[in-house]
């Protein structure tokens, strides 16, 4: 007989507005553990997980909708994208709520940018640049363009929805996966600035994707009711592994946990479910929000007794789950 | 008959004057029948039989040509036969020319598909005989294109065209194809105007059949014309007339009929770029090897029944649903209101009064916001149940509106059967929902959405006519159907009265006297239906004084389906007022119909017309045997 699923560890109301990114930051020894939230009113909330209240706000685009927070290395060095077209950098160290340098992105779409870290103090960050269907990689902090990534003439893939950087280790090259509106995902090799392989996994705009580099294996999301999982084999190309279909249309985001045990999935129809990752076993769905969920974020605790789930929604609430936290 | 080979030529002539004056006094079957087949046997490899055969036709005396030839054409049993047995007839005789190329095809209809296959395969056999196929083809094309043709030639006569042009087509070459393809085009273009401009059905889906064959024929590369119709055995069995190839002949280079078929498929798509996306190719994981190392298994899933599917919750109250139709932007919300709305009116009768005409006003502007299926179904049904709750302002404001400003044809066709499926429901007994009824006494008016309602009709005199023969037993041998009062009766004035009021009065978008002839066609047999239905009401004998002056002022339209409607309205008439009231007030006028459809029984070129006619002249012989039963 199986129980029912659980309901949230606790809510963090406050936000004001629908949340639409979210990101832990639990690793410090010493320090309180961190949730970074960005809403659509352009505040940037930071909140204790301890007292579940919001410790700063940090406003820095103008009242636009922030639709990415990523921390780059600890909690001090916070990056966020906003639909003002800016990439803000936050030094946020000893209380101070600065915002360091930006990068106008020039680009109006909702394409969440991805960060690598590739060597000590040096990231790369992939964004959605100015021309339809380009990405831009840039180094930061120096902020030099790496390259641009083009797809063809003639290509119709439309803008890209979602980006993935990732490295097979700290020595190999990065490679970036984008996921286009046409339903394709292209696997771009950075340094080159060559597409090594596209595939079709869509009928409808991919609207989020995560990447299991370990396994080499990868799941994106869409408009449409199916999920759909692909691998990458050795000769660097991509093939569809499985589909899975699901209840209602729509998802927003995707995540696998680090352990790549489970993965989460954020969905249109209010509903955060839950997969394990090795066979695509639904595990849970999780009912509580009343509006989109429009991200779920899994946490970076040590200690994996402690480890949770967040998901934003439309509703301005987060709820944080503890979920198969102790296998 | 056995001939004797060796210069005969005299004793050949004689037997052609035979052969001609029999088949002139009608005994062609019998002798034919005999000398064809001996004939088509002898001249299959002897060509001295050939030629004798060509001369004993050549011989036959013009005046008694046609008979002898249309009976070798009726009894070859192909055009290869018939090539071989009149030789190059057409060629030499000029009476012969003309019939085969004129009159069979022009001047008369009613030869079977064989016949046709058999002269125009005769045609394009030789080369000789090619041009006169050409020279068929464009007079064919020619007739198909006149759309005075189209207007007042039967339809028979229209299939019997059509199916010549596409037997015709079967054969072109490529070369005359290039020669000619000019003037197929233009013709190609006028005749599908005039087709799609008629009111029958299937005048229009034989247009579309041609014109889709023609631009098939002469645009081999790139997109060709395709309409959309309903394919049944009749559209088969005339787009495999185009497919033919001709049979066993020598002639190389026959159009390539199965290119033509690729080409009339599905456009061919754009291939991506040289990059190659690889489609999807679901490859099944190896599940077994797995199985060992599935660290999964410790995951224990919880219970995800309650994971279905979303579903947006309609409005409970008549004035949210109009709130949702008028400004909602949640689609969600406003796809449950049009599904829900029909329900929710009939429950709740009284709150739907009080905003019946304002709900009526909604309805009928009502657009598809987004994809529903059998939308244009939910909302006539929706409008169907306003105008049964609230007949009389409803009523009003419908016809008011059919008369207005600014309205498309699909929405003042939409008002017509709107009253119509609301007079049903208003006078027939109370059983909401159910419209077949056991055993009922009168025929249902089945209305789909944008059906053709002239089979109905046909239906719906046939059974008139079956009730008014019918000798009732006293034996009970139908089911009792429950009785109440006829709602219809109140407001059958309000429905009939406010339409047949200004069909003479142009407006500057809607003319119905002129171009709007299909609305006129549809008013016309929406009026016959409010008139059947009206039996039994206090209004029916106005109603009736009333739609005869109409019938009489339209009497002589050129639209045959606007006359089969002004027909049926005589037969509702006829059927629903009662006798003694038709003979008081209305004698004029009924033996001035009288008269009338005397006329058409003769003269209609409309089959259909004729039909109805007929049946309304034995209606009223029915009546006059009835009063003549009847001591007065």
């Amino acid at each position: 007989m199986a129980l029912p699923p659980p309901d949230p560890q606790f809510v963090l109301r406050g936000a004001g507005a629908a949340v639409h990114t979210l990101h832990f930051s639990c690793r410090g020894e010493s320090d309180v553990p961190v949730l970074f939230s960005g809403s659509e009113n352009g505040f940037i909330n930071v909140w204790n997980l301890k007292t579940h209240r919001v410790d700063t706000t940090l406003d820095g685009h103008g009242r636009k909708s922030v639709y990415c927070v990523e921390t780059m290395g600890g909690k001090d060095r916070l990056l966020s994208q906003g639909r003002d077209q800016r990439v803000c950098l936050w030094d946020l160290a000893e209380g101070r709520t600065a915002v360091m340098d930006s990068v106008c992105t020039e680009n109006v779409g909702f394409c969440r940018c991805s960060l690598l870290k590739v060597a000590q103090g040096r990231w790369l960050m992939a964004m959605a640049a100015k021309a339809l269907e380009e990405v831009q990689v840039l180094e930061l902090p120096s902020k030099t363009s790496v390259c641009t990534l083009k797809p063809e003439v003639g290509a119709k893939l439309g803008m890209p929805m979602c980006l993935k950087l990732w490295q097979l280790n700290c020595s190999s090259q990065p490679l970036l996966l984008a996921g286009y509106e046409d339903g394709s995902v292209i696997l771009w090799n950075v340094t080159m600035g060559k597409a090594l392989s596209q595939l079709v996994c869509h009928q409808e705009p991919v609207m989020s994707l995560d990447f299991d580099s370990e396994k080499a294996k990868g799941i994106s999301g869409s408009s449409e009711k199916v999920l759909s999982i692909w691998s990458l084999n050795e000769q660097q190309n991509l093939q569809v592994c499985k589909t899975h279909r699901l209840v209602n249309t729509g998802i927003s985001d995707i995540t696998i946990r680090p352990d790549k045990k489970i993965l989460a999935t954020a969905g249109w129809d209010h509903r955060i479910r839950i997969f394990g990752w090795k066979k695509m076993k639904p595990l849970a769905v999780l009912n509580y929000h009343t509006a989109t969920v429009h991200c779920v974020s899994f946490s970076d605790h040590k200690t994996p007794g402690e480890r949770l789930l967040a998901a934003g929604s439309g509703d301005h609430r987060i709820s944080i789950w503890s979920i198969y936290a102790h296998t | 008959v056995c001939f004797i080979p060796g210069g005969l030529d005299c004793s050949i002539s004689f037997i052609s004057h035979v052969l001609g004056k029999v088949c002139v006094q009608g005994r062609q079957k019998e002798i034919l029948s005999a000398l064809v087949p001996r004939l088509t046997d002898l001249t299959k490899s002897d060509c001295i039989w050939q030629r004798m055969c060509w001369r004993l036709v050549e011989c036959v005396p013009e005046r008694w040509m046609e008979p002898v030839l249309l009976g070798f054409v009726q009894r070859a049993p192909g055009a290869d036969a018939l090539s071989r047995l009149l030789g190059n007839l057409v060629v030499k005789n000029k009476k012969a020319q003309f019939v085969v190329t004129q009159k069979m095809l022009l001047l008369q209809y009613s030869h079977t598909t064989a016949v046709l296959q058999n002269l125009l395969g005769y045609l394009s056999l030789d080369s000789l005989r090619r041009p006169f196929l050409i020279k068929v083809l464009q007079e064919l094309l020619e007739t198909w294109g006149s759309s005075s043709a189209v207007k007042h030639s039967p339809p028979e006569q229209q299939q019997y065209i059509s199916k010549a042009i596409l037997i015709c087509l079967s054969h072109l070459k490529e070369p005359e194809m290039e020669s000619c393809r000019q003037e197929l085009l233009t013709s190609m273009m006028e005749g599908v105007k005039c087709h799609l401009d008629s009111n029958l059905p299937q005048i229009r889906r034989l247009g579309m059949i041609v014109a889709e064959s023609i631009s098939s024929k002469i645009n081999t590369d790139g997109p060709v014309l395709k309409f959309q119709y309903e394919e049944d055995d009749e559209t088969r069995e005339l787009k495999s007339f185009l497919m033919q190839t001709s049979p066993s002949s020598a002639v190389p280079g026959l159009p390539d009929d199965d290119r033509n078929e690729e080409a009339d498929a599905a456009l061919p798509l754009v291939l991506k770029s040289d990059k190659n996306p690889q489609t999807a190719a679901p490859l099944m994981p190896d599940e077994e090897s797995d199985a060992e190392l599935d660290s999964d298994d410790d995951l224990v899933p919880y219970d995800m029944s309650e994971d279905k599917e979303l579903k947006a919750k309609a409005p409970l109250y008549i004035r949210d649903c109009i709130d949702v139709l008028t400004g909602c932007e949640d689609v969600d919300k406003w796809e449950a209101t049009v599904k829900a709305l029909e329900s929710l009116i009939r429950k709740n009768p009284a709150a739907t009064r009080e905003v019946s005409v304002e709900l009526a006003k909604i309805l009928l502007h009502l657009e598809e916001k987004t994809c529903i299926e059998g939308f244009v179904e939910l909302r006539q049904r929706a409008q169907v149940a306003v105008l049964t709750t609230d007949p009389i302002p409803v009523a009003k404001y419908l016809t008011s509106q059919f008369y207005s400003l600014n309205y498309s044809l699909r929405q003042r066709v939409d008002v017509l059967d709107v009253l119509i499926l609301a007079a049903q429901e208003l006078s027939s007994p109370k059983s909401y929902g159910k419209t077949k009824q056991f055993g009922a006494p009168k025929p249902c008016i089945q209305l789909l959405p944008g059906s053709d309602s002239s089979k109905d009709w046909r239906r719906i005199v046939d059974e008139r006519i079956k009730s008014k023969t019918r000798r009732f037993a006293t034996g009970q041998s139908q089911v009792e159907i429950a009785s109440s009062p006829n709602e219809f009766n109140s407001v059958a004035g309000h429905f009939f009265f406010p339409l047949i009021q200004h069909f003479d009065r142009p407006l500057t978008t809607f003319d119905l006297l002129g171009e709007d002839h299909f609305v006129l066609g549809r008013l016309v047999h929406t009026l016959a239906i409010l008139m059947y239905l009206a039996i039994n009401t206090v209004a029916v004998t106005a109603m009736g004084k009333v739609l005869l002056e109409f019938v009489w002022a339209l009497r002589f339209h050129t639209d045959s389906y606007v006359r089969q409607g002004l027909l049926s309205c005589v037969s509702s008439l006829l059927h629903s007022v009662p006798t003694e009231h038709l003979l008081e007030d209305m004698t004029e006028e009924l033996l001035e119909t009288l008269s009338w459809l005397g006329v058409v029984v003769e003269k209609d070129p409309d089959g259909d017309c004729r039909r109805l006619a007929l049946q309304n002249l034995l209606l009223m012989e029915n009546l006059k045997k009835k009063l003549k039963t009847v001591p007065s």
